[in-house]
């Protein structure tokens, strides 16, 4: 059973993550470009000024080549639960398919209704049913968001639930506290916020193109004004959020933390690597250096982590190997407890099956002590409850510095724009052009580090990937994953290309 | 009341829920239906934007209804979601590749530099109304044929053959019920046409369409009857849970649920019925009574199915593998909490049928297609 099914949950993963990210390549400017889109029409309505309505429109256009190509990728995301990851939903769809049923009723259907209405409605229902079912879509579009990543944050954070040994499975005790889970707040707070923040690069970036070839100007400096407002608001939600995420990690997935930190040795005091070069041969318990060169801002980690400068912030050795001085059980005791976990579960299960009640009763008491580390019995080493350290550390000083950087642009947007010179600033017009790019970065490198993170767990410390992957021959992964790959980059050309050609024509055509 | 009802009852309900859902979307599937219909009825490209455009104000509804669909299978029956997801990977992956390239195709068809170029667009809307359909209907179709799958102990698949579902659409049945389903599609897409377009050539060759179509299906519902009257079927024992082959099972739960028998024989009537309103009395609300018709021929079918003791998705390499309505569900409790959360779905219902009276008030004509929203028009 071993290495072919290492290679199909290696393929389920890479399908799964190119997915993932194609879809998030699109979904951040449709969840931040509708409410964009929606300023623009109520500014449009409260005025009447049809220069307004030409704008919306423009944007609106944009808006729909990429809504679509984004429920295009998003339908797969929800089946491929099923097709890759056919044990995870068993074992866990107790639980998580209701986020996703109700994302469904109560999200799709309100996009799906009103986006009709706002690309074929301006003459066929009134100004103001037109401009509500605008704000509709963009509620309905961040509403599909709140039920995915409370499903995702369940993920990380399962909670709400407990194991049903006859049925293998977890089920659901207390739907509220999976729906308003402290994690699945702030997945959705961080990410909308970050979408708002991509969408308004996006606007702000596009705009600057026009100024920098002269054309549409006046729109431009209008969308501009109002994207870097929207922009500013959404970036002090970001670090806000962000703050509060990752003081969340630390007490709730605290190997993420360290991870993202490069950190293998707890401390107190313990510092931010500023700048730092991962040395990649580097290995829980050894004794290698975790950097080839770094610069560190001591106490920053644990005031981060703790609200305090001098606390001790565990590091990857203390929660694989344990630490009894900070009284930190690590993965290596953990996987003792859950393999007995594991043996009992099996024994319950073919004690009940042969008859015998009694072996089962007591088969079932020795898994109930044991069963908190369930998860941890189908790992084979301790070393594997470390997630990559470098592909993590770096995704996430990559988005904090990007992240740093956006706002500054819009403030300066702003400042040039209220001073009435901002079409002459070429230099901030083409960075405010390049930051579109690196909007796009940021956010896939938050999801890298949301989700990568988090490896080997497909269920934060309950189930790995390797046990929720579906029982097929690899083969069919791989054929599926470079069909997806080969369609998926050619619709993302098609768009690049259609959007491209409808920024050329511009608003006013 | 809700908290106090059993769990076999909210099995029952969720059974009806999925049913309604799974119904609604077989209506809807007249937008794949249209979308086949513009290599075979449109006679210039005026036509074939109008038929486009008509479909294309409601695709998104049809495919957020799949959408639910599985994401309520998911919430009920998670072991279904993944015996069947997992297990016939194929079927399932071909079905939603064809709706991938759906979702893209009337955004981008027509606007320009759109890479694969509109003739591309095109096929992908004929393959996600012909083939995605067909699969689907096989994939359906295997809720009486059965499946090569086992599990084991802890409820993991195995599926025993290397087509991972695509022999379903070699069984006879299947492949009538796909076609089925095809040819409803397409004769629901010319009613719908009918109904929303102002264009008299194009509405003429609608109608004949509807009449053409039904008579295309009418084999393969003649062999979907006959053979679920005639089938063994895997019924289960209520007392033990044990799967077991029964005669005539499906007749037996035809006549055992009369209401179901009414729905069928209802149902298909409100179809012929909506064809001949569409292709003889020159009327065109024949998609109401298509609609209504489909709708009540699907919950009939996945009530034959699931209801009276049967097994809904069932095991021909493990009988007791099998999967029925009660050992596939979800907990009570999550039954229960999402029986709250449906009491949703008529307010949803609700406000999309508003939302379809109010865009759908005027028909379709060229010259809107031509106009000020040129811009935004597929």
């Amino acid at each position: 059973m071993g290495d072919p099914i290492l290679a199909t949950v290696d393929w389920a993963r890479a399908q799964f993550a190119l997915t993932a990210m194609y879809h998030w390549i699109f979904v951040p400017l449709t969840l931040g470009l509708s409410f964009l889109v929606a300023f623009f029409e109520s500014i449009y309505v409260k005025t009447g000024n049809e220069e307004w309505k030409k704008l919306t429109r423009f944007w609106m256009t944009l808006f729909g080549i990429n809504f679509a190509i984004g429920v295009a990728t998003g339908i797969i995301l929800e089946f491929e639960f099923g097709t890759n990851w056919s044990n995870y939903s068993w074992m866990v769809g107790d639980i998580f398919g209701a986020p996703l049923a109700i994302e469904g009723i109560f999200a799709f259907f309100i996009e799906a209704t009103f986006f009709a209405v706002m690309f074929f409605g301006w003459h066929r229902v009134s100004k103001g049913f037109h401009l509500f079912s605008t704000w509709m879509v963009a509620v309905g579009s961040n509403l599909s968001a709140v039920w995915i990543l409370v499903a995702n944050g369940w993920m990380q954070f399962p909670t709400g639930m407990a194991f049903n040994p006859d049925k293998a499975r977890f089920e659901m005790q207390n739907f509220w506290e999976v729906a308003l889970s402290p994690v699945a707040v702030h997945k959705f707070t961080h990410t909308t916020s970050s979408a708002f923040l991509l969408a308004s690069l996006f606007v702000v970036g596009i705009s600057a193109l026009f100024l920098l070839q002269q054309r549409h100007q006046k729109m431009a400096k209008r969308s501009m004004v109002v994207a870097a407002v929207f922009g500013i608001i959404a970036s002090i939600f970001v670090a806000v959020t962000g703050d509060e995420a990752a003081f969340s990690a630390a007490h709730r997935q605290p190997m993420k933390l360290a991870a993202m930190e490069g950190l293998y040795v707890g401390q107190n005091n313990a510092p931010i690597v500023a700048l730092g070069l991962i040395n990649a041969d580097k290995r829980p318990g050894d004794d290698q250096p975790a950097f080839r060169q770094e610069v560190k801002i001591p106490g920053l980690l644990s005031l981060l982590a703790n609200r305090d400068f001098n606390s001790f912030v565990p590091g990857i050795n203390d929660l694989v190997f344990g630490n009894a001085e900070h009284n930190i059980v690590g993965a290596a005791q953990r996987m003792v407890t859950g393999k007995i976990a594991l043996a009992e579960l099996a024994h319950y299960k073919y004690a009940k099956e042969k008859g015998e009640p009694a072996e089962a009763a007591a088969a079932l008491a020795i898994f109930d002590r044991h069963k908190a580390d369930l998860g941890y019995g189908y790992l084979n080493s301790p070393a594997e409850a470390a997630p990559p350290v470098a592909i993590t550390f770096y995704s996430f000083h990559l988005m904090v510095v990007l992240g740093t950087l956006f706002p500054v642009i819009f403030l300066l947007v702003l400042y040039f724009a209220f001073k009435g010179t901002l079409e002459q600033q070429r230099w901030l017009n083409t960075a405010c052009f390049f930051s579109i790019f690196l909007g796009y970065v940021a956010s896939q490198a938050g999801w890298v580090v949301a989700e990568v993170g988090r490896q080997p767990w497909a269920i934060q410390g309950l189930l790995p990937v390797g046990v929720a992957t579906t029982n097929i021959a690899v083969s069919n992964v791989q054929t599926t994953f470079f069909i997806f790959l080969t369609l998926f980059t050619a619709l993302l050309l098609a768009e690049i290309r259609i959007m491209m050609k409808q920024i050329k024509i511009g608003p006013e055509a | 009341m809700i908290g106090n009802l059993d769990h076999a009852i909210l099995q029952q309900l969720w059974w009806l829920i999925a049913s309604v859902v799974g119904s609604l979307f077989l209506f809807l599937t007249f937008v794949q239906g249209g979308q086949t219909l513009i290599f075979t009825l449109a006679g210039s490209e005026e036509e074939k934007s109008l038929i486009i455009n008509a479909m294309g104000r409601k695709w998104e509804l049809t495919f957020t209804t799949l959408v639910l669909f599985g994401g309520a299978l998911f919430a009920a029956f998670p072991l279904f979601y993944a015996t069947s997801f997992g297990g016939a990977y194929w079927v399932w992956m071909l079905i939603l590749f064809t709706f991938i390239v759906q979702a893209v195709s009337y955004e981008y068809r027509k606007k320009p530099d759109n890479f694969l170029g509109a003739r591309t667009y095109e096929i992908f809307l004929c393959i996600n109304g012909s083939v995605g359909i067909l699969l689907i209907g096989a994939a359906v179709g295997t809720f009486f044929t059965g499946s090569r799958f086992s599990l084991n102990l802890y409820n993991s698949v195995t599926w025993h053959t290397p087509f991972h579902g695509l022999e379903a659409a070699l069984n006879l049945f299947n492949l009538s019920f796909g076609l089925f389903l095809v040819f409803l599609a397409r004769v629901l897409g010319a009613m719908y046409l009918v109904n929303s377009v102002a264009n008299e050539p194009l509405v003429q060759k609608a109608r004949k369409a509807t009449l053409l179509n039904l008579l295309l299906a009418l084999p393969f519902l003649l062999i979907i009857l006959i053979s679920l009257v005639t089938m063994d079927g895997f019924a289960v024992n209520p007392a033990t849970g044990e799967i077991f082959m029964e005669k005539g099972k499906y007749l037996h739960n035809l006549l055992g649920m009369p209401a179901v028998l009414i729905l069928l024989l209802a149902g298909l009537i409100s179809v012929i019925y909506g064809v001949a309103a569409t292709a003889f009395l020159g009327k065109n609300n024949g998609i109401w009574f298509g609609g209504l018709g489909t709708v009540l021929v699907g919950l009939a079918i996945f009530s034959l199915a699931g209801y009276n003791n049967t097994a809904f998705y069932p095991s021909l390499s493990d009988l007791q593998s099998s999967l029925t309505i009660y050992n596939a569900s979800s907990s009570k409790y999550t039954l229960t909490a999402m029986s709250y959360v449906a009491l949703a779905v008529p307010f949803v219902l609700a406000y999309v049928a508003y939302v379809w009276k109010l865009m759908d008030a005027k028909q379709l004509t060229l010259t809107e297609l031509a106009g000020e929203d040129a811009n935004d028009m597929y």
